[in-house]
């Protein structure tokens, strides 16, 4: 498998298809939107904090499949960690998608998140991987405005 | 044909194009050569930009070559050659658009200048407090926010004609719009996201009617059907050139001498002027007074050839190739499950806008970048469109006059493989 064919991993379809976590959240302590204004792509991320941890994650909206996946994925990474360990997460993941597209992941410290490789050789589909990631950001932070990718 | 066609001249169909006649007109094009992920190049995003002909290419390197030099100034030789080509393009460019003077021919450096510039003098002139401006609900963001601006600057109001669910202006709310505040009327000949042809004609007789002077947005109309502005009776027309064949910088707002003479200038600088002192400057006659500064010669030159090289292959003839492949490319979208169509108006130009329930448009763009298929994916700057049908973006795949049916046929193949891989 090459090109599109290997961007468009069958966790990636799957998580896509069948997204975890995905709703509105009625008593989150946090929430943050996310927007791509160039593609129209749109998210909410929700966030119930237990004082530093994570006790409920979730999201709505309509994007790619890219961006809908990593949010789907990213929901599965949260819950049970604490901000700070959100926050390593996001390190690791966006260090890894915005590294070569040649050199090879490390599967096994990467986990679930390794497939999202394939993005690394489409940078404009970075932003797509990452938007809910930076909503999920803003939420911790508190902050109110909309995220926006650009 | 599902479609009439126009035929100002014969006043019978145009025939579209061979097979024979298709292979020559690609063969002028020598971009369509090249291969894309190991696929032949399948350029189906000819709305956003379309390719160059040799005929182009060739006007662009003999001027850089053979007549480079300032236009309007030198004595010599070079600069001569130079004013004549680019002089002759702005006759080339009224002879397109059937205008009646050739000094109502400015050059710009597209469609979106041109409407900028009707909005920072005709707009600013002669839109007040309390006045309206009149568009619809599917204009390019270019033709909304200049006048969103101006009528900001002014206390004025922006009224929107709405649309229908097939993507027609509803006309009936157009004419309750129209009214004595209404001080100019901004259109699309045809919809970029939709690809619609509106009725024009009828709409300018209207707004007419009312007292107000039009203008039409031909960004999407001069690419795929002849253009005669003294028969449309539109008061402005701009045009982008690189949407029709021609370079990229450079673009046409054909406007009324009679509404464009006493104008406060656009911009200042060399070439609009007669005279400057310190304590006065005299501006130039049209159409210098509108292009200030050094044009964009090479520019007006390749667009005056990429005007003689559709009207050589004949415009009409050029709309009824691609009108018969919208028609064909509509029917082959209709056919697979999942696929909705955005803009079913009867009419319509160029384009076939689209979503998948399965695939997001980004999705179904990259998929088909793989087949070495362009189209584009997104909201087509008109975001109020996407707005109406409820979606955040389309896929749209446009055509011009040297795609074909069987390109169509691998862009069907290309969403029934994305069908299989994402549902």
């Amino acid at each position: 498998m090459s090109g599109a064919r290997a961007l468009y991993e069958q966790v990636i379809l799957e998580h896509n298809k069948s997204p975890r976590n995905f709703r509105e959240m009625e008593d989150a302590t946090r929430t943050a939107e996310g927007m791509n204004p160039l593609c129209g792509d749109q998210f909410t991320v929700y966030l119930k904090l237990d004082g530093d941890k994570i006790a409920d994650v979730s999201f709505h909206g309509a994007g790619c499949a890219i961006s809908k996946s990593s949010a789907s994925v990213m929901t599965t990474l949260l819950k049970g960690k604490t901000t700070k360990e959100a926050e390593a997460l996001f390190v690791k993941f966006h260090k890894m998608i915005t590294s070569d597209p040649e050199t090879p992941l490390d599967d096994e410290a990467l986990g679930k998140l390794a497939v999202f490789g394939g993005v690394r050789a489409y940078p404009v589909r970075i932003k797509c991987a990452t938007l809910a990631w930076h909503a999920m950001l803003a939420a911790i932070d508190a902050k109110n405005d909309p995220v926006s990718t650009e | 044909m599902s479609t009439p066609l126009k035929t100002p001249v014969a006043g019978r169909a145009a025939a579209p194009f061979d097979d024979l006649e298709i292979a020559r007109i690609r063969r002028e094009f020598p971009i369509l050569e090249i291969s894309c992920n190991d696929h032949p190049l399948i350029y189906l995003d000819n709305a956003a930009t379309s390719q160059k002909p040799h005929r182009v290419l060739c006007a662009l390197d003999a001027h850089y070559r053979q007549a480079n030099a300032n236009v309007h100034r030198g004595v010599h030789m070079l600069s001569e050659r130079a004013t004549d080509a680019y002089e002759g393009a702005r006759k080339k460019m009224r002879r397109f658009l059937n205008a009646p003077l050739t000094c109502e021919i400015i050059f710009t450096r597209g469609a979106t200048e041109g409407i900028n510039l009707v909005a920072q003098t005709y707009g600013r002139t002669h839109v007040g407090a309390g006045d309206e401006v009149l568009v619809t609900h599917m204009e390019h963001h270019s033709n909304i926010v200049p006048w969103q601006l101006l009528c900001a600057e002014k206390g004025a109001t922006l009224r929107v004609a709405p649309i229908t669910e097939q993507g027609e202006v509803r006309l009936d709310e157009y004419a309750r719009l129209l009214n004595e505040r209404t001080k100019l009327v901004a259109l699309a000949h045809v919809s970029n996201a939709l690809g619609t042809v509106n009725p024009v004609k009828r709409m300018i007789r209207m707004a007419h009617d009312q007292g107000a002077p039009v203008l039409l947005d031909g960004a999407q109309s001069a690419p795929h059907m002849p253009i005669d502005v003294r028969d449309l009776d539109c008061d402005f027309f701009v045009l982008s050139g690189h949407k029709m064949y021609g370079p990229t910088g450079i673009g046409v707002l054909y406007g009324r001498a009679a509404l464009l003479e006493g104008l406060p200038p656009y911009q200042a600088g060399g070439d609009m002027i007669l005279s400057v002192t310190f304590e006065k400057t005299t501006f130039n006659s049209l159409p210098h007074r509108y292009e200030a500064g050094t044009p964009h010669i090479a520019g007006a030159v390749g667009l005056g050839a990429a005007a003689e090289f559709m009207t050589a292959l004949g415009i009409d003839r050029i709309g009824a190739h691609e009108r018969e492949l919208v028609r064909y490319g509509s029917a082959l979208l209709d056919g697979i499950p999942g696929v909705r169509q955005i803009g079913t108006a009867p009419d319509r130009a160029g384009v076939l806008s689209f979503t998948m329930d399965c695939a997001h448009p980004h999705d179904i763009g990259q998929m088909l970048d793989e087949d070495g298929i362009a189209v584009r994916a997104g909201h087509h700057c008109a975001q109020p469109v996407m707005q109406f049908f409820g979606v955040p973006a389309t896929a749209r795949a446009s055509v011009a006059v040297y795609n074909t049916k069987q390109e169509l046929d691998a862009l069907a193949a290309g969403l029934e493989r994305i069908r299989s891989v994402f549902s």
